[in-house]
């Protein structure tokens, strides 16, 4: 019992920690990679490479003036910025981020670096968690009582319900070829060699769900709901301070939550092709595999934040329903197709 | 433990319902509904059946409420409404149908002995497609047809304006 809780609390800590680290190390890859792309220097004066500069960041974050509009709605307008930042927070217990199912701590099993394994629902956990993000936003735009935020939120909540159909088509696709809800089924599945990967057999699905994710994290060139030009800055125009700091964290964990998902659903988790390691080796090699292909979908919504101009509203919701959803069902047929015929193992 | 979660969920449930009703703001009358929504989501998760759990928080809370407040933000309601006075016949009709609603839920409490362990579906997908697609198919067909049905008469409606 109390081995247990201890192996689940050290999951917990470990992943939770990992996942929450990566908000200042991406904000600092984001504006050195910005900076690279756009030709000039970035922040560069902070420690050896600007590396501490998230750290003075966050400083000057906590010491901001903390504004609370007068007519703002004042229970929702603080509940927002926990929404958000809550749900990004519980969402990634179901992925797993490495092997090690032969491996045990304090005589208890650990079954994979993955905080819940019991969960049986698997990846619909996140989805149905993730779903509930849209209240973060649309709240913090109602409730600021400012129309450029009501707008920059009723926006990125259409936006998010429309994306979200496709996104769920596209992971459907990987789950009917798997026949399991559990993620590390589906990374047991895509072991082996590359071309067992679900990108190699599901090329249209992968396409999608990639599109989706862009729009789900609210990121360029799908980022309408701050689209700074016409809105200011969105459903987070009014916030300042730390509670602009929850939006701003919730956002790159969401980051770091769709990299590992992408990862874990079409690029086959933590396994590498053709090695088979056990015991702690294969959990930390495991772990390690998992990280760097996570990195590189990291550095790929930086990449396409700096080289896309933004979609106008009407060719993202076009793109969303007539474009996405009819080829995530297209998918979908050629899943059903591939496994009667026995193409996919 | 489980207990102290369930009682938790329930009360939280009721008064989140009893909120969603009475309230002024057609905002926080949403919200609470949601609350509403996810903790009986938790009850299911406790019942073992996590799936279930899972598809309501995906469809009702996640889906259908964002649709609701979608719409009452649209419509741009002033927060504070004073009620219109309800007609006697809607009175009279309200409570007869409170009342039967009452009486059978009391019945079913009263009459129906749940046998537990009957169905250990454990939030199975499995076990719940197999009972889709098979003893229940003509039920899932006959769903499937409705849901089309409604989709068309939405754009019939849309395009009739037009």
């Amino acid at each position: 019992m109390w081995a247990e809780l201890a192996v689940t609390t050290a999951k917990v800590v470990v992943v939770a920690l990992a996942m929450v680290t990566t908000v200042p190390i991406m904000v600092w890859v984001e504006r050195r990679g910005a900076a690279f792309i756009q030709d000039r220097l970035g922040p560069n004066r902070v420690g050896p490479l600007g590396l501490f500069q998230p750290v003075i960041d966050v400083v000057k974050l906590i010491f901001k003036e903390d504004v609370t509009p007068a007519a703002a709605n004042k229970g929702l307008y603080y509940l927002a910025p926990l929404i958000s930042l809550g749900v990004a927070m519980v969402t990634f217990i179901v992925i797993p981020f490495g092997a090690g199912h032969d491996v045990s701590l304090f005589g208890v099993p650990l079954r994979g670096l993955i905080v819940a394994p019991d969960l049986n629902v698997g990846v619909l956990y996140l989805l149905a968690i993730g779903s509930l993000s849209v209240y973060g936003i649309v709240l913090a735009g109602w409730s600021s009582n400012n129309k450029y935020s009501l707008l920059g939120g009723l926006r990125s909540s259409a936006q998010l319900i429309s994306y979200e159909l496709a996104m769920t088509l596209a992971v459907l696709g990987v789950l009917m070829a798997t026949g399991s809800l559990h993620l590390s089924d589906v990374v047991a599945r895509q072991s082996g060699a590359v071309w067992h990967w679900n990108a190699v057999t599901q090329v249209i699905g992968f396409a999608v769900f990639l599109v989706a994710a862009f729009a789900e994290t609210n990121r360029l060139p799908f980022d309408l709901a701050e689209a700074e030009t016409e809105l200011v800055a969105g459903y987070h125009v009014e916030y300042s301070s730390m509670k602009f700091a929850c939006f701003f964290m919730a956002e790159y964990l969401n980051m770091a939550t769709a990299s590992a998902l992408t990862v874990t659903l079409f690029f086959g988790g933590g396994t590498l092709p053709g090695v088979t390691l056990t015991g702690w080796l294969g959990l930390f090699v495991s772990t390690a595999v998992f990280v760097a292909k996570m990195c590189f979908f990291l550095w790929l919504f930086v990449w396409v934040r700096w080289s896309l101009p933004r979609f106008r509203y009407d060719q993202l919701m076009q793109l969303g329903w007539k474009g996405l959803l009819p080829l995530a069902t297209l998918n979908l047929v050629w899943v059903g197709i591939a496994m009667t015929m026995g193409w996919l193992r | 433990m489980e207990l102290v979660v369930f009682y938790v969920a329930a009360a939280v449930a009721v008064v989140s319902a009893l909120v969603a009703v009475s309230h002024r703001s057609p905002v926080v009358n949403v919200l609470s509904l949601v609350v509403t929504f996810f903790c009986v989501a938790v009850n299911y998760a406790l019942l073992g059946a996590s799936f279930l759990a899972a598809a309501q928080i995906l469809v009702y809370a996640g889906a259908i409420m964002v649709l609701f407040l979608f719409v009452v933000m649209l419509l741009n309601a002033p927060s504070e409404q004073p009620t219109p006075e309800p007609r006697p016949v809607q009175r009279v009709a309200g409570l007869a149908l409170a009342a039967i609603t009452g009486a059978g839920a009391l019945f079913l409490l009263l009459a129906v002995r749940v046998t537990p362990g009957v169905a250990p579906i454990d939030g199975n997908a499995v076990a719940l497609g197999r009972l889709l697609v098979g003893p229940y198919l003509f039920a899932f067909e006959l769903i499937s047809v409705l849901l089309l049905a409604a989709l068309v008469g939405a754009l019939v409606l849309v395009k009739r304006k037009h």
